[in-house]
């Protein structure tokens, strides 16, 4: 490896950051895979969980258990007690106007699934357009096209330039008298683009349309003010954000929220049942139907809590590190060719090779102890937009160190061997 | 010989690098197309059946290493086979690919002769949808079954 990009990255952020105390918190990164240490390059599909995390989760089932919101017994108050507080520290992290603002759901997926079937369904007529970008995963993409196909609405589509970045001109174009709703992702997953949301947002509310971010990728990397940003609905995921799968979150504008239906009806969302009528509970329940996932929502109120326990400065800048030094690590490999050059990028670098498949490179890595997404990324519109089928995808997070970058490099050195 | 070594031996890179039977086929008389969902390979098998009889067989496509070797590996194997034969080879590559035999059985890999070579593909699972995929695809093929045959 040359010398050159140890220049570029060994310097400032060293300093204030310490990333091996970081490591100590998170016990799955102790572990050996093949016999190699555990090089966890795969955030973008999930992150790993700090042991505050685990431990909330523990602490749950072994002294709360119970269910929310309807027993009058102790464990029942705990445990509504402790869901409601991490609403609470989910409001704060996210910066909403109030609690009413933030719905619990099963994840990202589900929360863009609530806005198109309760928002999407309730709003939009025949001929009406809706606005994605060609960098969206699949989960900003269908929940459109299936609305679209439920009230004869027209998905448009914002394109990206060969950097990966969103052609924003295009986009106000885009921008019509037509268009009732903009969703667009924060970062992508695939290129690890930061997308100008806020900018974007006061396009469209220059025409009165409303925005739903999709920020599933960008939580654990940016820090997120949603009333800053302007938009109308943010989604995104707790297992992404270093807390347990199977709990997201959806925020939502209470202006909007109130005038939208129940997207899934049950117990929790109701005030009054009666076979004549059913009155819907006050925002958020309205939109939680059913006994939640209590420990998923406590789990990931731990999380906020560890993040907020951080030095988010330190953090970007530490990011910032990871993602230059492996640009230019990876950059000096012959035939690799890094697919997503963004000028504002999250750390994720994808790449490919002309001669060997990403899934071949992602086998050999594996067994290098190194674990990476090699595929398409739940983001096809993006591969055809490359010309490629596939992408290797490495993707960092805050316990990442500089050291792992070396071994993945060396572990690329060792699949151009083979196929050499 | 490491687990990496036995997957990625010298034929099978070899036939990844050139694939036998890589091409089109103007005059088939049957085709499918195969996909894996997961990593986004996809395959087109043509074949060419003449009173039960593979007369002549080829592919092309997009994929990986073991998905192109295994591929351009059938093609070779099977031309010249009854479809009867082929059906046999297919469940013998399947039962491999997956483990099913193991070296108490001496009749299982001795049939498969060549291909006995992506035998190391069992050890890596996420990767046994790779090399089965051809398999699948020609499989559909001969049942002339219509539609896209996919790994999932």
């Amino acid at each position: 490896m040359k010398v050159a990009h140890e220049i570029v990255t060994r310097g400032p952020l060293a300093e204030g950051f310490d990333v091996d105390r970081i490591r100590a918190d998170f016990p799955i990164l102790k572990q050996k895979i093949h016999g190699k240490p555990l090089v966890y390059f795969d955030n973008g599909a999930t992150s790993q969980k700090p042991q505050v995390v685990i431990e909330a989760l523990n602490r749950y089932y072994t002294t709360e258990n119970s269910n929310i919101h309807r027993g009058v017994h102790f464990l029942s108050e705990q445990a509504t007690a402790a869901y409601e507080a991490a609403r609470q520290k989910i409001k704060r992290f996210v910066n909403a106007g109030s609690e009413r603002e933030i719905i619990f759901v099963r994840g990202t997926t589900e929360a863009i699934n609530l806005v198109a079937q309760s928002y999407g369904r309730t709003f939009l007529k025949p001929g009406d357009e809706i606005i994605v970008s060609a960098m969206e995963h699949h989960s900003n993409i269908v929940p459109w096209q299936m609305l679209c196909e439920q009230t004869g609405a027209r998905l448009r589509v914002i394109p990206i330039n060969h950097e990966g970045e969103l052609v924003l001109d295009e986009y106000s174009r885009l921008l019509n008298e037509k268009t009732k709703l903009v969703s667009v992702t924060h970062v992508s997953n695939a290129l690890g683009t930061i997308v100008p949301v806020k900018e974007m947002v006061r396009l469209a509310h220059e025409r009165h349309v409303p925005v739903c971010v999709d920020g599933a990728q960008a939580v654990p990397h940016l820090k997120v003010d949603v009333q800053d940003l302007g938009c109308d609905f943010y989604a995104f995921s707790g297992h992404k954000l270093f807390g347990p799968t199977g709990v997201g979150v959806l925020y939502g504008r209470a202006e909007l929220l109130e005038a939208m239906p129940p997207y899934q009806g049950g117990g929790d969302m109701i005030s009054l049942v009666t076979f004549e009528k059913t009155h819907y509970n006050v925002l958020p329940y309205k939109f939680e139907a059913g006994t939640p996932h209590i420990a998923g929502g406590i789990g990931l109120g731990a999380a906020v809590d560890y993040l907020e326990g951080l030095d988010w400065q330190r953090v970007a800048a530490h990011e910032h590190g990871l993602l230059s030094y492996a640009t230019a690590a990876l950059s000096d490999i012959d035939g690799l060719r890094i697919i997503g050059t963004a000028k504002e990028k999250v750390g994720v670098v994808s790449f490919v090779f002309d001669h060997i498949h990403a899934h071949d490179v992602g086998t050999i890595l594996d067994q290098e102890g190194v674990a990476v997404r090699a595929g398409h990324h739940c983001a096809m519109p993006v591969m055809q937009r490359f010309g490629v089928p596939a992408t290797t995808r490495a993707s960092f997070a805050l316990y990442n160190k500089l050291e792992e970058i070396d071994i993945l490099v060396r572990g690329i050195q060792r699949a151009l061997k083979v196929f050499q | 010989m490491s687990e990496l070594d036995e997957l990625y031996q010298e034929v099978i890179l070899d036939h990844n690098k050139s694939p036998r039977n890589y091409r089109s086929m103007e005059h088939a008389n049957r085709k499918a197309q195969g996909y894996n969902p997961l990593c986004g390979d996809q395959l087109t098998v043509y074949l060419q059946l003449e009173g039960g009889v593979i007369k002549d067989i080829s592919f092309q496509g997009s994929g990986c290493a073991i998905s192109k070797a295994s591929a351009s590996m059938m093609t070779a194997e099977l031309k010249g086979k009854s479809e009867a034969e082929a059906k046999e080879l297919f469940e013998n590559v399947h039962n491999m690919l997956t483990g099913h035999f193991n070296g108490d059985e001496p009749e299982g890999p001795k049939r498969l002769g060549k291909l006995t070579i992506l035998s190391g593909v069992s050890k890596f699972p996420a990767r046994v949808k790779c090399a089965s995929l051809a398999w699948h695809t020609v499989n559909s093929a001969l049942k002339a079954e219509p539609e896209v045959v996919s790994t999932e």
